[in-house]
């Protein structure tokens, strides 16, 4: 909902406030200027008094002096009659020159409160700075939701680089932007009259002044008792009104001044409505406040930076979602589904399901597990299609769905069916489906059929449950899902690498590039020197179809598409339909592949230290990760082989690595040699400098093999358990991620 | 311009017996170059000693400003009373603004004086920057303003 609200707003009015801001960026620097140009005397050196006898010595004819809010001193005057304004030294009442106000900045100022629209667009504006406030607060609630509670929020950031940059710039401006748009929607309600500024309350005029010669201005008493720090505007006496005084303003009031005894007549004191109206309108505009101006500035030219990066993001988070033809509100379906997807795929099961009960005349409602409502009001039935990731974790789908579940509202006309999807050569085999339908239960809705799996994908077993379900409703269901082959563009192997023939883990480290494209998008693109491949970074994954198979295999990159080749690690499975055609490819060989975003998989953003840990073909990603990390950023990596005559795998890259400062160390174990180690037995070697670093927050990313990976999570269970710390808690702040396969 | 004075001659038609001794004045003011914003414009009747006496015209729709134009706020007390239906919209820079309003004879030739208090946001403000006697003799003579007005005519 939040996310919802925090999209719609923001692409509904980016441009204008991409307007607003830069306008408003460039503004914020006059009052830094003007301080620039000014001079300002310590408090206490001398009176206003002074100042106006200073300036007497050069304008005979002074008719206003005032003081701006950064300290220049603007007198005006009457010359032969000729009016003018000059800046003025304040030490000597010199002129400086004359003031000519910017007509630049009246303009940007009038494009910033009105689109030049006068009161249209000053509506417009006002609604603008509410829209950035709602902007703000769902932003800050969206950023403390998504790294886990107000105690990470500077914590490391994950996601794909827009969303990445979309955070993480918005984390350093919000307080800024909110700023101005608090003051910013303050001002217009002052406009529209909605709110007092305290200008109505002005000193009466002086009915009785005294009679006499006017006394010089240095001699009058209640000028001579104002500082000019506290100085604003004083205006003489119009020549020629016997009635005439002169009238004063200061930093505390306002009053007027007999100009032959010098008296203070009618002051009156701001009240508090008046000084707080100076205030919020100084933190608008910077005026007196030059440092804030330009931080106010620096923020605001990140809007559209933060326009860009949040359409970016909505986009493709879009495109990410499959598309579900006809589907029906939440709250007016009969049926739910709910999808656990990591990769998409079971997205086409769902949708196939989705399509079968609608022909079979149900209102269908078809949503992520993260989206989950908060009721089902017309609800009969809740499907639950879920994937399970890495050892039994919910898919990326899901992650929120069993903190989430306890707080929808439980419907006793509902009836639950989950269908889990897997791959049975995995022990943790539907491992999340089974959490999924357990929780259900636990939380009292009614089970209409028991847990069903799915192994790798099957249509027959699908259909089965089809079968099931339809004489659950009473009706013929015919579940036929044939998985669509996703979109692929074609690459060519220009290198490999071969390792571990001798140790019967034969391994190749591939290369490829993209295969030219026909037609105008492919010229355009060689035209503008680009690589020619789709956007990937270290960590995301290939989904590679072998030929005469539509089910693609997953292999993580260890290469980013900045890199220009697209490369993978791969080990040749005896039974490996794909690891066995990617091994039988020369240079020249096409594979048909196609990209899977898995943004949660790389290093987090930040100084803190990174630790990789792998082993076999696990090192791929991680490789990848230390090629980029040219910020050298400390980075430590764990890996475990089986021979290092045989299958050190990046041997002579990592090398260079740790040479240049990319990497920091490298702890490489090997199993088939004389006293061999497991990766495991090198982490626990180094239990003093684990603990370290982890307890000043370092980041753990962990790819390879399952079996792998549960014996470092016990390892480092084992380690931290001194220092109170545990791999789930890790896990729970973003900290230790795992790729496993 | 012309709507606003048809619509005024209305009102002084209908308002006939307190307008028995009045006469249609059109007052011309030719606005400078002064570089800003809409300039607001009290232009208003006083006796020689700067009394003030009645408003002719207010230029400015905000009321909020209207205590920037100082003499005539002072004088008339912004009291819309005092200028209902006789005010319109600001002038612009270099702009010209005609309108046509009625005087009672009583004012003319009396030693009374027209005078403009004039405003524009974050620029000072020219309170009786022009000062001109309301005579027939005055009539069609410009009078030179001190701040962003160039001149004042009035034409009876």
């Amino acid at each position: 909902m939040m996310r919802q609200l925090h999209s719609l707003v923001g692409l509904v009015a980016a441009v204008l406030l991409v307007v607003l801001a830069i306008s408003g960026a460039i503004l914020s620097l006059d009052p830094a200027l003007d301080r620039l140009g000014a001079t300002v005397p310590a408090r206490g050196q001398f009176s206003v008094a002074t100042l106006a006898g200073r300036v007497a010595q050069h304008y005979p004819g002074a008719e206003q002096i005032q003081r701006t809010p950064s300290g220049t001193i603007l007198v005006y005057y009457d010359r032969d009659g000729q009016v003018g304004v000059d800046r003025v030294d304040p030490l000597t009442g010199q002129g400086i020159g004359p003031h000519v106000p910017s007509a630049f900045s009246r303009w940007l100022k009038n494009l910033h409160r009105s689109f030049l629209l006068d009161t249209p667009g000053r509506a417009a504006a006002g609604i603008l700075a509410l829209i950035m406030l709602m902007l703000a607060i769902s932003g800050i609630v969206l950023l403390v939701k998504r790294l886990g509670g107000w105690r990470h929020v500077a914590g490391p950031l994950r996601g794909t680089l827009v969303q990445r940059w979309h955070a993480y710039v918005g984390r350093i401006v919000v307080l800024g932007l909110l700023l101005s748009a608090l003051t910013g929607i303050y001002m217009s309600a002052v406009t529209f009259e909605f709110m007092p500024d305290g200008a109505q309350n002005d000193p009466d005029f002086p009915s009785v002044v005294a009679t006499g010669p006017a006394a010089a201005v240095t001699a009058l008493p209640a000028l001579q008792a104002v500082d000019l720090s506290d100085f604003r505007e004083l205006v003489y006496p119009y020549p020629g009104d016997a009635s005439a005084v002169y009238s004063l303003s200061t930093t505390q009031g306002d009053g007027y001044v007999d100009p032959v005894n010098g008296a203070l007549l009618s002051y009156l004191p701001h009240d508090g409505i008046g000084s707080t109206h100076e205030w919020i309108h100084r933190l608008h505009t910077g005026e007196g406040l030059w440092w804030l101006g330009l931080l106010l500035g620096l923020c605001a030219l990140s809007v559209p930076l933060m326009s860009v990066t949040g359409t970016l993001t909505w986009w493709q988070r879009r495109r990410s979602m499959p598309r579900i033809a006809g589907n029906s509100g939440a709250q007016a379906a009969d049926a739910i589904i709910l999808v656990g997807s990591e990769n998409n795929s079971t997205w086409g099961f769902a949708a196939t399901l989705h399509d079968a009960l609608t022909q079979a005349g149900l209102r269908v409602h078809t949503a992520a597990m993260n989206q989950l409502a908060s009721e089902y009001r017309q609800a009969k039935w809740l499907f639950v299609l879920t994937a399970t990731y890495g050892d039994g974790d919910p898919p990326s789908s899901a992650q929120r769905f069993l903190a989430r579940l306890p707080r929808l509202k439980v419907n006793p006309d509902t009836g639950f069916a989950v269908l889990g999807f897997g791959d049975r050569q995995f022990p943790q085999f539907c491992g999340f489906a089974r959490d999924a339908d357990a929780a259900l239960h636990a939380q009292g809705w009614h089970r209409s059929l028991d847990l069903e799996t799915i192994d790798r994908q099957s249509g027959q077993a699908f259909t089965r449950w089809g079968n099931a379900v339809g004489k659950l409703l009473g009706r013929d269901l015919s579940l036929l899902h044939t998985p669509v082959r996703p979109r692929t563009r074609s690459f060519e192997l220009i290198e490999r690498v071969d390792y571990g023939q001798e140790v019967q883990a034969p391994t190749s480290i591939l290369r490829f590039r993209a295969v030219a494209r026909e037609g105008v998008a492919g010229r355009l693109t060689r035209l503008l020197g680009g690589n020619g491949l789709p956007r990937f970074e270290v960590g995301d994954l290939v989904g590679i179809l072998p030929p005469g198979s539509a089910i693609p295999r997953f292999y993580s990159l260890a290469s980013k598409s900045g890199d220009g080749f697209l490369e993978i690690c791969v080990r040749k499975l005896p039974d490996g339909v794909c690891s066995q055609f990617l091994h039988g490819l020369d240079v020249g060989g096409r594979i048909d592949a196609f990209i899977q975003l898995h943004p949660d998989f790389r290093p987090a953003s930040g100084k803190a230290a990174v630790i990789l840990i792998g082993s076999g073909t696990g090192i791929g990603p991680l490789a990848g990760f230390i090629r980029n990390n040219t910020g050298k950023h400390p980075m430590y990596l764990y890996w475990g082989g089986r021979d290092p005559a045989s299958d050190f795998l990046y041997e002579p890259e990592l090398g260079a690595y740790l040479a240049d400062g990319r990497l920091t160390a490298l702890h490489a174990a090997f199993s088939r040699v004389k006293d061999g180690a497991y990766v495991q037995d090198k982490v626990l070697g180094d239990a003093p400098q684990m603990r370290e670093l982890i307890a000043a927050g370092a980041q753990v990313l962990v790819c390879g093999s399952r079996g792998m990976a549960k014996g470092i999570a016990q390892a480092l269970d084992e380690i931290l358990a001194t220092v109170g710390l545990d791999v789930q808690t890790l896990k729970k702040q973003g900290r230790y991620r795992e790729d496993v396969f | 311009m012309n709507k606003t004075a048809a619509s005024l001659l209305l009102v002084g038609a209908l308002a006939l017996p307190a307008l028995a001794d009045a006469r249609p004045v059109t007052l011309t003011t030719q606005m400078k170059d002064y570089g800003g914003d809409g300039a607001y414009l009290a232009i208003y009747v006083t006796d020689a000693k700067g009394q003030y006496k009645k408003t002719l015209w207010v230029s400015g729709k905000k009321a909020k400003y209207y205590k920037n134009l100082r003499d005539w706020a002072r004088g008339s007390g912004m009291k819309a009373s005092e200028f209902d239906g006789v005010s319109g919209a600001s002038v612009g820079s270099g702009r010209t603004l005609k309108v046509t309003v009625e005087v009672a004879d009583a004012l003319i030739d009396a030693g009374y004086e027209i005078r403009v208090d004039s405003a524009v946001e974050d620029m000072r403000d020219h309170p009786g920057e022009v000062r001109a006697p309301l005579t027939t003799a005055g009539a069609g003579k410009p009078v030179a303003g001190r701040g962003y007005v160039k001149s004042l005519t009035y034409t009876m």
